[in-house]
């Protein structure tokens, strides 16, 4: 009984982060650089622009055990490629409801905004990212059960 | 019936086609297979009725690729998944006669024998009843009990892209339903009980692809589950998740497309509601961007291909419905 609660409290959970390369990328890099504290448990994915990440990657993602995926790109209107992440909006708007339409916790998954200058906000995000997964749990609903760790 | 088939003799006789794609009795009297009639072999076993649920837009795709023209019988709601393919430059709008034929709601038979009736032989329709010739004797079933689920939410489409029409046929006495109200009774459950509902439907698949072969809007040549490499591709789900996936990827590339004909939850032979998952992304489109009805034209840009700038945040989801 000790043992098992121990271990949930220790529940870390594994997040992937989908950065574009022109800003969140840069942003976790300032971060770093900054020496700003956030764990290690996020897992970062460079993508082009957050429009190449296909909703697949999402899926996939959680598939291979993932308990988060947070999608970070330029702020509106920023977008290195002018209009790329106008397009996530609404495709990552449309998926997230399409997972919360079938039960599946729609805190897991987020898309947040950062830009190059932001470092001390990504740290935060991922913070508070963490903190609201860890909260969920282990993600069941949405994991190949063939794949034990 | 008889003035589609002396329309047909007539572009046959005038040339202006050489083929038409169109319905033919199938093994039962009740039964509709999509088939291509040449001008050569004539119309041998063509009918158009109530039993022709069938959307044949997507046969186009192949067909056009074809020498010479060829005529479709387009249902109003065939024609929207039409628009949709010439929108999409799938098919050449030179090479196809679209012949609008009028539909009075169509007939589902597995809702007929859901009723007790078995051994059906033929059907007749007679106004607001449908007189079913058993191997048991004569049976009778209000025809509103019988039409086809797609069809009850069909709020009254009239054909959006035809080169002649043929009207007539009496309109069809059908009382409809509200499309999306299935879908606001799960949007209100709890995640849980949600969950739960998509289990039990989507553990019944055995992924025999039917939904994706025939959606009309669903035409990549190469699909994304064909993929060797991907592990999901044309084998059964190993598991819940691949269940999942499949459905919501599936759902996810027509989102915007999707013209809402039904024809996924029409052919699925484990009776899933695949529907459903279409229906929910129309919803969400229409409440979050503007209503749109996908094939109303041949023009406007699809929602997901386009966007403003005032575009709602996806963090609008977390804010909606319970706690």
């Amino acid at each position: 009984m000790q043992v098992n609660e121990t271990a949930k409290e220790q529940f870390r959970p594994v997040i992937v982060a989908f950065c574009c390369n022109w800003c969140s990328y840069a942003g976790a890099d300032l971060a770093g650089s900054s020496r700003l504290n956030y764990p290690a448990d996020v897992k970062i994915i460079r993508v082009p622009c957050s429009c190449r990440v296909n909703p697949l990657f999402i899926l996939r993602a959680f598939e291979r055990g993932a308990d988060g995926v947070i999608l970070c790109g330029c702020h509106p209107g920023d977008c290195h490629y002018s209009t790329g992440n106008y397009y996530t909006r609404r495709r990552m708007t449309l998926l997230f409801s399409m997972l919360d339409y079938m039960g599946i916790e729609r805190e897991r998954t987020r898309v947040e905004w950062v830009s190059a200058a932001e470092g001390a906000k990504f740290a935060a995000t991922m913070n508070d990212f963490i903190s609201t997964v860890a909260k969920l749990g282990e993600n069941r609903k949405l994991r190949d059960l063939r794949c034990k760790k | 019936m008889q003035e589609i088939i002396e329309k047909i003799n007539e572009l046959f006789e005038n040339g202006t086609v050489n083929r038409v794609l169109a319905w033919k009795t199938g093994e039962f009297d009740y039964e509709r297979t999509p088939a291509v009639f040449t001008k050569e072999d004539g119309l041998d076993g063509f009918s158009y009725d109530s039993f022709c649920a069938a959307n044949l837009a997507k046969y186009l795709i192949l067909e056009t690729k074809k020498e010479g023209k060829i005529a479709i019988l387009a249902k109003p709601c065939d024609t929207y998944n039409l628009n949709l393919l010439i929108k999409e430059h799938r098919i050449d709008r030179e090479k196809v006669f679209i012949l609008g034929v009028p539909c009075r709601c169509k007939i589902d038979v597995e809702k007929i024998r859901a009723k007790g009736i078995k051994g059906i032989k033929s059907i007749k329709e007679e106004g607001d009843t449908l007189i079913i010739d058993t191997i048991y004797g004569e049976k009778t079933c209000p025809r509103q009990e019988a039409i086809q689920d797609k069809c009850l939410a069909c709020q009254g489409r009239t054909h959006v892209v035809f080169d002649e029409k043929i009207e007539g046929g009496e309109p069809a006495n059908v009382e409809k339903i509200d499309r999306m109200a299935e879908v606001e009774k799960l949007e209100a459950m709890t995640p849980q009980e949600r969950f739960d509902f998509w289990r039990s439907e989507l553990s019944k698949c055995i992924r025999c692809n039917a939904c994706r072969n025939v959606c009309p809007a669903c035409t990549c040549t190469t699909c994304v589950f064909d993929n060797p490499a991907s592990g999901v591709s044309s084998k059964a789900n190993t598991d819940t998740f691949e269940e999942n996936m499949f459905h919501i990827i599936r759902a996810f590339h027509v989102a915007g497309r999707c013209t809402d004909c039904g024809e996924c939850s029409r052919v699925c032979p484990q009776h899933i509601p695949l529907h459903l998952l279409n229906r929910k992304f129309i919803k969400e489109i229409n409440e979050l961007y503007g209503t749109y009805q996908s094939g109303e034209d041949a023009q406007s840009k699809g929602p997901l291909t386009n966007f403003t700038q005032e575009d709602a945040e996806p963090s609008i989801v977390y804010t909606k419905g319970r706690v």
